[in-house]
């Protein structure tokens, strides 16, 4: 692997995170709080790591510097470790969060959009933390590396691999032919529908503060708040605001760039956004269901119910009101829509819709061929068949998807929770949802672990926002050999 | 611009590794996903996977606006047909590779008009057509031409005991007596371009600008000039070797074509009634022999295998063959094929890139004077380009000396009217003239972008 490439393009990655903390850092600065010095720490911090790196793994004259895939897994493990490392410094400084592990944990939690916490008290944080906390769950949804093939004239032919190695979901395709186009092209649209739900916020009655904190959550899928209710406290227009959002950044970008030119066939046509929309209204009138004599009238249960599926299987996390609370069938329904979550090439996380789709029709498949042993079929997904080499991987993505959480589930299992408290956990993590159920409930938080479990679930939460592979690769010594 | 390109084959892929690399919007269709997932994971390119007659697969891959269609299937019907629905799609300019000798005659003007193409290609016509003009003009490596043929650059190695190797320019100008002009110069992997103190060195190929009888008359100054090959041996029967011979039918030409496969030699025998057509193993040095090796006058490598005729073109040029030219289709082979000694190579994939990258940047720039010819040098090092000056400019009526010109840049030729002027500094250049460009490291499509 070409070592001093990887090195240097983290680095130059570095850099662009000092050019992030300048919003938090404004945001201080406007409230007048005393973090201000600390988030300016993070960013002399993110300029001197960045910095020296680049100054020792510069590429000197006839040193090869094409990135090939491999280096592209590497280069996007590395970055979003790397970034999460330093973004946690500004909460240690300034002393809100002490513990380093915490602070790595909650920034961890973050850019991989998952909002897990281990703040107990989120009102007592002052605004300027609070707005980085949320920001990077903005950054983290779109992509670090995306962001910077937008922005940064770096790319060459080879950024491919980094986009690919960042963008959820079983086939990564482009928008146009140029990957630097298609990701400005990306940011471009989440930037503009960030911006409209931020506008739909204030209309009711948010200030500009909580209105961006909870964009940013909506929009990346994350669900970091501000206050320690989530949404609870809220309005039902604003509830209601965040939900249809939320299903919005669930839907895959693709779709929104056929609807910019003109191809509505196409997308009414996406299989994936349809079952989507179905799993989501089934859930929603079932647990509507099931939860009506918890609250006082239809249409406030319709209302908890639609939020808090929309916020579980978008993967966000947000709540308007406690579910941990509710019975059995409600919460296995939620179990069971963290583990799907919404669509490949949106900004949650899960297995996404279109795995799951095709993990059923090859199943469906199999079964017939054991049927019918001499029958030739095709697995069909959005109308055309797919190639043997996609199903295995699906497969394949899956089994390793099962056996990581086995993994994680018996690495925590020592911890002294019960068991729904402990399963749940690596599932919101590793799914990137946020809140489980039991202690780690929307009223909990995960501060009762130990250092060790935190660092396993931040592992996890990485492992799910790059899709395992990436985070996988890193530890394989083989990867890191200098020759071949 | 945005291009599609139908078919990723060998020249597909080429072509569009070529147009990728000019900075154009492609987007691949190939029938085979695993072509598409390697070409996308190589080039910054779209891949849709289908087939390039298929109405929707065209409508994914973007054809209602884009710039170019460009169709290299294996199939000349298919090419055409995915043309003509690109066209009626809303394709600007659509080019399809038609390459069956059925086609290629006087039918294609009609096809081409009915079609709406933009422009057909046909590698193979045009690999012999370069193989003509270098067994015509055997002194040279390769030749690029100019103005319909008025003003030619060759490639020409300086052997072992040239005259020119150790001079400089000036001194060679002067010691010369005719209207030439040395464009560049490629020694190892550089390519230079050269000012009046370079000093040539044995082992260099220097790219030579002049009209034909200047060039003729320069070389037999230099005792290099080889007479015409009139006698060749055809290595494969490939539609290439079939338009090669066709080329050399009459005026005292003899063309043997040597042909494995008997069915394909019978079909050659129909269409060929004048050359002779020998059903043998070429790859036997026993048959190479027989068949006259030691007495052709040239030795024409074509079979489907690089390294086959890689390897026999080395073996004929070991029993003095005067002119040994082989067809090598990768570029990496090229190179090598390079060191070990093989001068003369021709490559159809470039032949067919550099048309292709031309007609792309003409596109380009509707106004001003656009790219008329264009030929990558020395493996895509250098370009020599030919432009037309459509009209007053800020480029014309200035002595060359004073225009400020970008570096690695050299105006090796214009021609004016019939005369053809090999430049200096007090030349300037005027409306409607025909100027060849030599550069290298910079991306033209206009003239005036010679300019600082």
């Amino acid at each position: 692997m070409n070592r001093k490439m990887v090195f240097y393009t983290c680095g130059r990655m570095l850099l662009l995170e000092a050019v992030l903390l300048t919003l938090p850092l404004l945001t201080a600065i406007f409230y007048r709080e005393s973090c201000f010095l600390s988030i300016l720490a993070g960013v002399a911090a993110a300029l001197l790591c960045g910095g020296i790196i680049m100054l020792l793994s510069k590429p000197k004259e006839g040193d090869v510097t094409a990135i090939y895939s491999r280096e592209g897994f590497i280069i996007t493990a590395l970055t979003w470790v790397l970034y999460s490392a330093i973004g946690a410094l500004p909460f240690v400084i300034s002393g809100e969060i002490p513990s380093y592990i915490d602070a790595f944990f909650e920034t961890v939690s973050g850019f991989t959009t998952t909002g897990a916490s281990i703040l107990t008290d989120v009102e007592s944080m002052s605004k300027g933390l609070l707005m980085w906390r949320s920001f990077t769950h903005w950054v983290g949804g779109m992509g670090i590396l995306v962001m910077v093939l937008a922005v940064t004239p770096m790319s060459n032919d080879r950024s491919m691999h980094i986009m690919r190695a960042e963008m959820p979901g079983p086939v990564v395709g482009k928008l146009v032919p140029k990957a630097k186009q298609t990701a400005k092209i990306l940011y471009i649209m989440y930037f503009i529908l960030t911006l409209l739900e931020i506008i739909l916020l204030l209309i009711g009655g948010m200030s500009l503060f909580e209105a961006m904190i909870y964009s940013f959550g909506t929009a990346g899928t994350g669900g970091f708040g501000c206050y320690a209710d989530s949404m609870g406290g809220f309005s039902p227009y604003l509830q209601w605001v965040v939900t249809v959002f939320m299903f919005i950044f669930g839907i895959n970008f693709n779709l929104y760039y056929l609807l910019l030119i003109k191809r509505f066939k196409a997308v009414f046509s996406s299989e994936e956004l349809w079952t989507y929309a179905g799993i989501v209204f089934i859930s929603t009138a079932a647990i509507a269901v099931n939860i009506r004599p918890l609250y006082g009238t239809a249409s406030e249960a319709i209302r908890h119910s639609a939020f808090q599926v929309m916020s579980i299987v978008s993967t966000s996390g947000f709540a308007t009101t406690d579910f941990n609370l509710w019975n059995g069938f409600s919460k296995a329904i939620l179990v069971i829509l963290m583990i799907i979550g919404a669509c490949a090439g949106s900004t949650a996380g899960g297995l996404k819709v279109s795995r799951v789709i095709m993990l059923f029709k090859s199943v469906k498949c199999e079964l017939k061929r054991m049927l019918h042993p001499r029958s030739v079929s095709a697995v069909r997904f959005e109308g055309k068949p797919l190639d043997r080499q996609t199903i295995s991987g699906v497969a394949f993505y899956f089994a390793i998807y099962v056996a990581i959480i086995f993994a994680v589930f018996l690495a925590i299992s020592w911890e002294p929770f019960d068991f729904e408290t402990k399963f749940t956990s690596v599932l919101a993590c590793f799914n990137n949802v946020g809140p489980g159920l039991g202690a780690v409930g929307p009223a909990g938080s995960f501060a009762g672990y130990s250092w060790i479990t935190k660092l396993v679930l931040s592992f996890s939460m990485l492992l799910g926002r790059l899709e395992i592979y990436p985070m996988l690769f890193m530890l394989s010594p083989s990867v890191w050999r200098r020759q071949m | 611009m945005k291009i599609i390109i139908a078919g990723c084959g060998k020249i597909g892929s080429s072509v569009l590794a070529n147009l990728s690399a000019e900075g154009h919007d492609i987007t691949a269709i190939d029938t085979k996903s695993e072509i598409i997932n390697e070409l996308t994971g190589i080039y910054d390119v779209m891949g849709v996977t289908g087939s390039a007659v298929d109405q929707e697969i065209l409508e994914e891959a973007g054809v209602e606006n884009c710039g170019m269609f460009i169709a290299m299937t294996e199939s000349d019907e298919l090419n055409m047909l995915s043309c003509f629905l690109a066209k009626k799609m809303g394709a600007k300019n659509t080019v399809a590779r038609i390459r069956n000798p059925e086609y290629n005659d006087r039918r294609l003007d009609f096809l081409r008009q009915n079609l709406e193409l933009s422009m057909s290609i046909n590698p193979e016509l045009r690999t012999a057509r370069e193989l003509y003009n270098v067994l015509k003009f055997p002194s040279a490596l390769k030749i690029e031409t100019f103005s319909r043929r008025n003003l030619e650059m060759i490639e020409f190695l300086l052997g072992e005991d040239s005259d020119l190797a150790g001079k400089n320019l000036h001194e060679i100008r002067k010691k010369y007596d005719a209207q030439f002009l040395i464009a560049c110069v490629e020694r190892g992997d550089q390519v230079y371009i050269p000012n009046g103190v370079f000093r040539l060195e044995k082992g260099d190929i220097i790219g030579l600008v002049a009209s034909l009888p200047e060039m003729q008359k320069l070389l037999k100054m230099l005792n290099s000039l080889r007479r015409q090959a009139k006698n060749i041996l055809i290595l494969g029967g490939s539609k290439t070797a079939y338009y090669l011979a066709k080329m050399f039918e009459g005026g005292g030409n003899t063309a043997k074509i040597i042909e494995q496969d008997e069915q394909r030699s019978l079909e050659l025998t129909e269409a060929l009634p004048k050359a002779t057509i020998i059903h043998g193993d070429g790859a036997a040095q026993e048959t190479l022999m027989e068949e006259g090796l030691m007495t052709c006058d040239a030795f024409v490598a074509l079979t489907g295998i690089d390294e086959e005729n890689i390897l026999l073109g080395i073996y004929a040029a070991q029993q003095k063959v005067p002119k040994t030219i082989v067809k090598v289709n990768r570029d990496e082979l090229a190179s090598l094929a390079k060191k070990i000694g093989i001068e003369s190579i021709v490559s159809p994939k470039e032949i067919t890139s550099n048309i292709l990258v031309q007609y792309a940047r003409a596109l380009e720039n509707s106004s001003g004077s656009s790219v008329e010819t264009l030929y990558k040098l020395f493996g895509g090092k250098a370009e020599a380009l030919e432009f037309i000056v459509s009209g007053e400019s800020k480029i014309t009526g200035i002595p060359l000396k004073d225009l400020k010109l970008r570096p690695n840049i050299l105006i090796a030729g214009i021609v004016r009217g019939r005369r053809i002027i090999i430049p200096s500094g007090s030349d300037d250049i005027e409306p409607s003239d025909r100027v060849v460009i030599i550069s290298a490291g910079n991306r033209l499509s206009n003239l005036e972008d010679i300019l600082l």
